[in-house]
């Protein structure tokens, strides 16, 4: 963000707020960047002469005479195939060393696809995890987020998901990533050797918060550089979007906007979706599918983020630690991929829908077992099978560190069926389980 | 002349304009960024100071920037060749847009202005006719397109010519009209009208007396829709409102489908319109599509065009009743058009009401439902509007301001619950918070008379209480354990269960049982009433449970099989005789 020749510069600032300054200027843009002592700042209001600014790593000693240089153009990233094994800041910024990126410049926050040139999502990507490649099937163009709580282990369960997905580029947004979950992250790329196709985007903690509101933006003008130009298949990974709204709401309650419910802005839902809805299938064969992260806070999903991105999103998945077999699995009661019904059966073996189904449905036996025996009842010999499945389908096909192709789910579930039960019980159509059953 | 203006401020998509000139509310302004123009409208006068919401994003505008009015409010075009479009919320034809991306300041034409329209004349030379009037007509698909005088003319006129069968395009004249002054008037096949105006040009609008069969059975059995009512499906995410939705826009009785996807997920629009094109509507055997108009506003697209497609789609459809057809219009969600008003209601300060929402919130919504119904038009036919429209509380929570406020305004609530989603039991229509005020309605009572059967909505008030009952057992149950209740308390819980499995629930992926008419609907529930008023013996709770297990399941292969079809009679064949083992 360096300075050119014939930039607008004043030195006189009308009002100073937390988050916020004020002064009279003339022929500002709306949305236009600009440097306040030094820091990044973006105008967010206009009121004749008198415009305010929004300053991103907040006004702690900024004085009314600091020095305030208007760029007249939005935040933008550079974007080129240079791009690819950097990280960078939430201004686009490098921070790993390496020089800056020459490229084209865009604007972030660009426009939307329009939804007549979309086409329908249809291919698969298989992430190894049986937990959603079997029961939860990811559809290239889809967003789905985990639902976590902030114990659970999800960004350890993102990083597994993209280095193991199908996908020519793979970026990252991290809004206040822990500075330790940011090492891991990037050591974790580093050690796969998958460094030259993933792309960061980085606030940490250490940084201010409202920064945290460039990284979806930054991520997804490089993500819709990939995809729409260069035709590839985009995977974005935004961890933790509870951050971004907090963020979201600090600066709308600075300034003095309407809170609606749990204190989040009223536009929360148009701010989330239209990150959201950048996961889109192009129809010249790029993608961007968008995984992200929620933490809920007590597995509370009724709180306005969780709910509204519940309303935007195409599913979600949720982590549980089995407590049987200690192993974290995604849950298959509460997880819901609404595109699944594109690609099963369709994009994998004929049987796929039918297998998922079953294996589900005797697992719930297993809980309504569980639940038996728990409460001091006897259990039947059908009760007993089906915990003994429970066990061998949380180890053997949900627990996260498994790592297999469909097929291989399809018969390792098949097997399970023939080791625990009957074809009656198992109940799947007549010809299928003459062609799959394994005794 | 048209007033212009200057902009003065900006708040995000809220822009003050300082006016030379009069300005009235809601009238459509264009502001010149640096030759882009962007389309917005006044929403409150203060002084000379206009404040407009932008329909785009107003990035790399400044003070100063130049604006002209326009004069009108945002008005739709109306004439052949809406059905099977696919709109933005401000009517803006996304087929022929460039490019993947919108572009700012783009703006596309509603109607093909070269096509040629096959013209055929309703009315001659001499006849006195008035606004709505129908003057001749075209084929759109296979619908027949009425031509009317234009909705905005006053008083009443006096053909002077009119063209003969040939084709025109939507800007040729076809007619000649002469006013009361007796000056010449020109009439084309297509007009303009402001969305925010209802179409009122019809004779009157009495209280809806025929039902619209959807073939989704826990609506048309248990909570009939009438022909020009209102209805909402509210439900937490998950539970199914779309999946409903699209079973209804495929199925329902009607000439004509107009759906508003407004604020909602582009995936979906998307599903429609790669499906729809390959579907036949089930009575005419022609493609969908041919019926259906999507107004496409999704939750990415301009907030204050989001408010703007549900009375786009309303206007659309007012249109289409005007030519005596049967319009279904639905929108999906009208909570996100909620929250636009509320983004702008907070951009301009004003003070709010429940959970931040503006405090006209009701009325709005209310004044909005008030455009459906059923209409005689003067020429003595009938055409209707019936509206349907999905809400997604917060947190699932129906207590909310929206869910409340299409409460008051809606005859039919389709409530959907998140239990019976988790037990998969779809469509997630709750049996007992549901309702349809038209059950009450003395007309619609007569309807069902004439339909089906003398006792048909007395039958249909007894199956209520059943499953009302039979809720109240469960829960006994539950509490007690099955030991610990009468044997009485099973039989009522499995009546329920019987009503809910083989009547209530719906396969809405099943070619056969997904699409349901009336008369196999009345077959089958007459058929599970007279089993729940039999009474048969059971020696435990045990051996009740699996009789009714049996008949359920046998039921349910009548549902997939095709109506009295051989699979259909051997499984009848087979109920009869389970029934029969039954004691």
């Amino acid at each position: 963000m360096a300075s050119k020749a014939f930039q607008k510069i004043y030195t006189q600032l009308e009002s100073i707020t937390k988050a916020t300054v004020a002064l009279r200027a003339q022929g500002i843009t709306n949305e236009e960047l600009a440097t306040v002592g030094g820091r990044l700042a973006q105008v967010v209001k206009i009121k004749r002469d008198l415009v305010t600014l929004q300053v991103f790593a907040g006004t702690d000693g900024i004085p009314t005479n600091a020095e305030v240089v208007f760029f007249g153009e939005p935040p933008t990233l550079n974007v080129s195939e240079d791009l690819a094994g950097r990280f960078f800041n939430a201004y686009g910024d490098p921070i790993d060393n390496g020089p800056s990126v020459d490229g084209e410049k865009r604007f972030i926050g660009g426009p939307s696809v329009n939804p007549y040139r979309r086409k329908q999502p249809s291919e698969l990507i298989p992430t190894g995890i049986a937990g959603i490649d079997l029961n939860n099937t990811l559809v290239s163009g889809q967003k789905i987020p985990f639902f976590a709580d902030p114990d659970q282990p999800y960004n350890q369960v993102m990083a597994q998901v993209a280095l193991r997905a199908d996908v020519d580029k793979i970026i990252l947004g991290g809004m206040g990533l822990t500075n330790d979950d940011y090492l891991y992250y990037k050591q974790i790329f580093e050690n796969a050797g998958a460094l030259n196709k993933i792309i960061s985007f980085v606030n940490t903690t250490e940084q201010p918060p409202v920064e945290r509101l460039l990284i979806p933006d930054m991520a997804l003008t490089a993500a819709e550089y990939f995809a729409v130009d260069k035709n590839e298949k985009v995977l974005v990974l935004l961890t933790d979007m509870t951050l971004y709204a907090d963020a979201l709401s600090i600066v709308s309650h600075r300034m003095d906007q309407i809170p609606s419910k749990d204190s989040m802005p009223g536009s929360l839902y148009s701010d989330l979706a239209k990150i959201y809805e950048k996961a889109v299938q192009l129809p010249d064969g790029g993608s961007i599918t968008i995984i992200a992260v929620t933490t809920l806070s007590g597995g509370d999903i009724t709180h306005a983020i969780p709910d509204n991105t519940g309303y935007i999103t195409e599913g979600q998945l949720f982590l549980r630690t089995d407590s049987d077999t200690g192993k974290v699995i995604v849950d298959p009661f509460r997880s819901l991929s609404r595109l699944k019904q594109l690609v099963i059966g369709k994009k994998t073996r004929e049987d796929h829908n039918h297998v998922m189904n079953a294996a589900v449905r005797l697992y719930a036996d297993a809980a309504n077992a569980k639940t038996k025996m728990e409460n001091g009842f006897d259990l039947s010999d059908y009760d007993h099978r089906c915990l003994e499945f429970a066990k061998d389908y949380s180890n053997k096909l949900l627990a996260i560190e498994v790592n297999i192709n469909t097929t291989q789910m399809l018969d390792t579930a098949w097997d399970l069926f023939g080791k625990h039960f009957t074809k009656t019980e198992v109940s799947i159509k007549g010809d299928i389980t003459e062609k799959y059953w394994k005794n | 002349m048209k007033t212009t203006g200057i902009v003065t401020g900006i708040i995000s998509n809220l822009v003050t304009i300082e006016v030379d000139g009069p300005v009235s509310q809601n009238e459509i302004c264009y502001i010149d960024l640096s030759g882009t123009k962007l389309m917005a409208d006044v929403i409150k006068v203060n002084g000379k100071e206009a404040f407009v919401q932008v329909y785009e994003s107003t990035r790399g505008l400044k003070t100063g920037d130049k604006a002209e009015f326009q004069g009108h409010m945002l008005e739709v075009l109306l004439g052949p060749g809406i059905l099977s479009s696919i709109y933005d919320g401000l009517q803006n034809n996304l087929v022929t847009m460039d490019g993947v991306f919108l572009k700012r300041g783009e703006y596309t034409i509603a109607l093909d202005q070269d096509k040629k329209w096959e013209f055929k004349p309703l009315a001659s030379p001499g006849d006195v006719v008035s606004a709505a009037d129908w003057l001749g007509e075209v084929k759109e698909g296979w619908l027949p397109h009425k031509i009317m005088v234009p909705f905005t003319f006053e008083g009443s006129f006096k053909v002077k010519s009119i063209a003969s069968e040939g084709e025109f395009t939507v800007n040729e004249t076809i007619a000649v009209l002469v006013n009361e002054s007796g000056e010449d008037v020109n009439v084309t096949m297509s007009q303009k009208w402001p969305v925010k105006v209802a179409i009122t040009k019809y004779a009157d609008k009495p209280r809806p007396y025929r039902i619209m069969e959807t073939r989704v059975r826990v609506i048309d059995t248990f909570n009939p829709i009438a022909e020009g009512g209102t209805g909402f499906i509210p439900g937490p995410f998950g539970s199914g409102k779309t999946v409903l939705q699209h079973a209804i826009s495929k199925q329902a009785d009607a000439d004509v489908i107009i759906f508003a996807a407004c604020g909602e997920r582009a995936n979906e629009v998307v599903e429609i319109f790669t499906e729809f094109p390959l579907l036949e509507d089930p009575r005419t055997g022609r493609m969908l599509m041919e019926r259906t108009t999507i107004i496409c506003n999704t939750s990415n697209m301009p907030v204050a065009a989001r408010e703007a497609s549900v009375y786009t789609a309303m206007t659309i459809g007012e249109y289409y009743r005007s030519m005596g057809l049967k319009v279904l219009l639905l929108a999906d969600s009208t909570s996100r058009w909620a929250q636009a008003l509320r983004e702008m209601s907070n951009r301009m300060e004003e003070l709010p009401g429940a959970d931040a929402f503006p405090m006209d919130l009701p009325a709005i919504i209310s004044s909005f439902y008030a455009r459906a119904g059923l209409v005689n038009l003067n020429n003595g036919q009938t055409g209707s509007v019936t509206f349907i429209g999905t809400v997604s509380p917060a947190g699932g929570n129906l207590k909310e301001p929206v869910t409340e406020s299409t409460k008051k305004a809606a005859r039919c609530f389709f409530a959907l619950s998140q239990s019976r989603a988790d037990r998969k039991r779809y469509p997630a229509v709750d049996p007992i918070d549901s309702y349809s005020k038209y059950l009450e309605y003395p007309e619609i009572i007569e309807d069902f008379k004439n339909r089906i059967g003398e006792e048909w909505v007395e039958k249909v008030l007894k199956g209520k209480n059943i499953v009302l009952r039979g809720k109240e057992a469960y829960e006994q149950i539950n509490i007690l354990g099955d030991d610990g209740v009468p044997l009485e308390y099973h039989k009522r819980y499995w009546k329920s269960e019987l009503i809910d499995f083989v009547i209530l629930q719906q396969d809405a992926f099943d070619k056969i049982d997904a699409n349901c008419p009336m008369e196999r609907q009345s077959y089958m529930y007459y058929l599970v009433l007279d089993i729940c008023e039999r009474e048969f013996d059971f020696d435990n709770f045990e051996e009740c449970g699996n009789f009714y297990k049996k008949i359920i399941n046998t039921l349910r292969q009548m549902n997939y099989s095709k109506f009295r079809s051989e699979d259909f009679n051997k499984y009848l064949e087979q109920l009869n005789n389970e029934l029969n083992d039954g004691k």
